[in-house]
């Protein structure tokens, strides 16, 4: 075969395996994903039973555990609307009142149940607010 | 102090736009004495930048509060080995970590290369007196280390519990290590594309940095998985958050490029790609420092009150935007200077290793800024989690370790089919062995079976490789195998190094896809006594353990609650696990003088048995439910009447009472939440990474005969400018 035709269905057997390999990955990770919502954009438009990854601090005071089940409430980042969230299984180490938790979860009644081992706590060094320095 | 600092920041700043100022000039004027100057001021800013960096260590050692930095990351109960360090969880400190190592290694380049690549060499020192302006531009301008604090405390903040761990203490250098190295090739690049000089020698000449940024990184990026096993107390190495995808890309483009390297050296083709995948390696590393900085995703590393994502969008901009147009501009210098000659070849093999390194790397972008994309697609912010990654990134995984066994038996240009056949039959024989075995163990996990039979056939070549080279070597030099082997290895560093770390790589894949295909885990409440059952061991809660720590300088550091479990198997002692919540006093005076003891930070301290095969692995979650009316009323007794007890008194009684709480945690345990993980292999990710580490460094170890070239190209340039005197 002429050597430039053999360069030219190489190189479009090339183009389409990375333009099928491309749309693979596109697809799987549009229907793969969780939507990111925070507490009050929880409130306003969730549904029951689908996978949500809320973003937000955890509400002073709303803490308590008893065995492996943990319940506290989730607010917003800069905001009073909360969520509470039920959680089973042991939390991070830095997880505590105050601290930027994310975490997936679903609707179920009245609460949310949070997805075993998604609970993930902001690593508290790297998020001290900046004091004035003189 | 302070200013000293200040001064020594502004000094290095002056020094390195001088750099990159008279580097340019000079090179455009051809002006030697210029250039070196430009030379020398990397060496000047080298010098500025660590005695900046001794400066600000110094006062971390000393415990100095009058540093805002050391008031807020230190502390005198900080234990001296964490305070040497505590620098760098500081987003000031992290920064001028980077600007130091970035001067060091541009002045140890800059020295090596200083009689090579005279064309080159003054436009790659622009390029990283460039990057040195920005980094201690936003030192002197934005993120000063040498703030002061005012009133000086008495104590500092202390060190983050978390960030106590030996990994911690070399996993930012080692990683900045690779980030900063990574710019050597970037900006020799640069210079390449500017001189038209595209020939091998600038890729030749910064290699070994090149194959040094690969090694720092990849170290790097183990020790984050083994702190992140051994200290977070989830059980897990890698969880596919943005700050760990951001390392992780530059070094699977890094890979790429040390591979496909080979063929521009052997055979002058794939100059485009070469020079773009280096490229994209230096755009990669920054983009890592400015995901950790910039807040544009969620990360639990990443540092939220960061304002430093403005500057580094910009730093991004102009170095994609040059990198393009450089490459745009001289595409017609970069024509490759031989074609590929057939499909079944090596250097396909090496093009398809390259085109799969860089599928993984667009998996992991594309994953890492999903959020982002999705945003923008649909309005609505979405992310991908970790079972995505893995089914994306393990059939490419196991596609890179058949290639890595396939790269070796397949000769340049051409195969024949006897060649071939010769070549694989062991390897394949030993695959199918393996799969075979692994059925008659009922193991049929379909990714993790297939993954262990291409290692199979991947490790035979490599012994394969070695068995052959040895037989050839004891044919010709009458050697013993001992030394035969290891002077096939010693005249082919680069060659045998590379097997090594193909081992290492290997066994590091094999322990992922184990741990994560066989792991069990669950979670168990028990009191003393009980016992819970996984994975065919029993584990027995055997008594309750408490401990209140002083530091040195007396001041209490730490309570530790846990616990000590024995481990059966069969009915067999298997071994004694030892594991704790170490709780760390509380800075905030809003918390009672007992209840900050417990509701500061706290860390996990795992129970591992780590073995060849399996490791048994447990975290305690204790309950201080019990414990709680005693800490209550220790807070009402120290703020009423304690509070007027002289503040040595005080102390001592505070100390035993705290004795008396870890004390009753003893007396009368609560029942204690358990995390119990049973993983095969881990140990092989930790031995894979050691022999990559063991590889890269004989790899990375100059040749007789490079010591050679280097030595001749100084003793020409002497005799030149000898000769240019006379």
């Amino acid at each position: 075969m002429d050597p430039s035709r053999k360069r030219k269905i190489r190189l479009i057997v090339a183009l389409g395996a990375v333009v099928v390999l491309a749309t693979a990955l596109v697809y799987t990770s549009f229907t793969a994903s969780t939507e990111a919502k925070s507490p009050s954009q929880l409130l306003a438009s969730a549904q029951a039973g689908k996978a949500y990854e809320v973003t937000g601090k955890v509400a002073a005071g709303s803490w308590t555990s008893r065995g492996t089940t943990n319940v506290f409430r989730v607010r917003d980042r800069n905001g009073r609307e909360s969520v509470p969230i039920r959680y089973a299984g042991a939390v991070p180490d830095p997880f505590r009142e105050g601290r930027e938790i994310v975490v997936t979860v679903r609707k179920a009644g009245g609460t949310w149940v949070g997805e075993r081992d998604t609970l993930v706590t902001k690593c508290p060094s790297k998020f001290q607010q900046k004091a004035p320095k003189t | 102090m302070l200013t000293a600092g200040k001064l020594l920041l502004v000094l290095a700043l002056l020094v390195a736009v001088y750099g990159a100022g008279a580097s340019l000039v000079g090179a455009r004027a051809g002006n030697r004495a210029l250039t070196d100057s430009g030379r020398r001021a990397v060496y000047a800013m080298a010098v500025a930048l660590v005695a900046t960096f001794v400066l600000l260590e110094s006062m971390f050692l000393r415990s100095d509060f009058s540093s805002y930095l050391v008031a807020t990351h230190s502390s005198t109960t900080t234990p001296a080995f964490y305070r040497a360090t505590a620098m760098w969880s500081s987003q000031e400190g992290s920064l001028l970590l980077w600007a130091t190592l970035l001067s060091v290694w541009s002045s140890a380049v800059l020295y090596l290369s200083r009689n090579r690549m005279r064309e080159i060499a003054p436009y790659a020192t622009a390029v990283l007196c460039g990057f040195a302006v920005f980094f201690v531009g936003l030192l002197v301008l934005k993120e000063t280390p040498f703030g002061a604090t005012s009133p000086v405390p008495s104590e500092g903040t202390g060190l983050n519990p978390l960030l106590r761990h030996p990994s911690m203490m070399i996993h930012p250098p080692m990683l900045y290590s690779g980030y900063t190295l990574f710019a050597v090739p970037f900006a020799f690049a640069v210079g390449a594309l500017v001189t038209r000089r595209l020939n091998a020698d600038w890729i030749r000449s910064t290699r070994p940095f090149t194959l040094a940024a690969w090694l720092f990184l990849g170290i790097g990026i183990i020790l984050g998985a083994r702190w992140s096993y051994t200290e977070l107390g989830w059980g897990g190495y890698w969880a596919w958050d943005p700050v760990e995808n951001a390392s992780l890309m530059p070094w699977l483009t890094g890979t790429a490029f040390l591979h496909s390297v080979m063929i521009q050296e052997k055979r002058g083709m794939l100059k485009v790609w070469n020079v773009s995948l280096v490229l994209a390696t230096g755009v990669l590393a920054i983009l890592g420092t400015f995901l950790v900085r910039s807040g544009i995703l969620q990360s639990i590393h990443a540092f939220g009150a960061s304002t430093l994502g403005g500057p580094f969008l910009v730093l991004i901009a102009v170095m994609i935007l040059g990198s393009a147009a450089l490459v745009v501009s001289r595409s017609a210098d970069l024509r490759s200077d031989a074609k590929l000659d057939a499909i079944v070849s090596r250097e396909s093999v090496f093009l398809l290793n390259n085109l799969v390194l860089v599928a993984m790397c667009v998996i992991v972008f594309w994953g890492t800024f999903f959020p982002l994309i999705s945003e923008a697609i649909t309005g609505e912010k979405a992310s991908v989690g970790p079972p995505w990654f893995d089914r994306a990134i393990v059939p490419a995984a196991l596609l890179l370790v058949l290639l890595t066994g396939l790269g070796p038996v397949l000769a340049w240009r051409r195969v024949t089919l006897a060649n071939l056949r010769h070549q694989l039959v062991g390897p394949v024989v030993a695959g199918s062995v393996c799969l075979v075995a692994l059925l008659g163990l009922g193991i049929t996990a379909g990714t993790s079976v297939a993954l262990f039979v291409v290692a199979a056939f991947s490790l035979t070549v490599i012994a394969q490789e070695f068995w052959r080279g040895t037989r050839a070597r004891r044919a010709m030099a009458d050697e013993s195998p001992p030394t035969a082997l290891l002077s096939l290895v010693r005249r082919n560093r680069r060659r045998y190094g590379g097997y090594l770390v193909h081992v290492g790589v290997i066994t590091l894949f094999v322990g992922v896809a184990a741990s994560s295909a066989f792991e069990s885990s669950r979670y168990a409440d028990l009191r003393p006594g009980q016992t819970a059952a996984i994975g065919g061991y029993d584990v027995t809660y055997v008594r309750p353990t408490s401990r209140v720590v002083a530091a040195p300088n007396g001041r209490l550091e730490r309570i530790d609650l846990g616990a000590v479990l024995r481990v059966r198997k069969d009915g067999k002692g298997v071994t004694t696990l030892d594991t704790r919540r170490s709780y760390f006093p509380s800075a905030d005076p809003s918390l009672g003088p007992v209840s900050r003891f417990f509701d500061g930070e706290s860390t996990s301290e795992v129970g591992l048995k780590a073995g060849a095969f399996k490791d048994v692995w447990t975290v305690i979650a204790p309950s201080l439910a019990g414990l709680q009316p005693a800490i209550d009323k220790g807070d009402r007794v120290f703020d009423g009447p304690g509070a007027r007890l002289p503040a040595a008194q005080r102390a001592t009684l505070l100390a035993q009472a705290l004795d008396g709480l870890a004390a009753s945690y003893v007396r009368s345990p609560p029942p204690a939440t358990f995390r119990l993980l049973i993983s095969p292999l881990v140990t092989w990710i930790w031995l894979g990474a050691l022999i990559v580490f063991a590889g890269g460094l004989v790899a990375m170890w100059p040749s007789p005969r490079a010591v050679h070239r280097m030595v001749s190209a100084g003793y020409a340039a002497r005799v030149a400018r000898e000769l240019t005197k006379v």
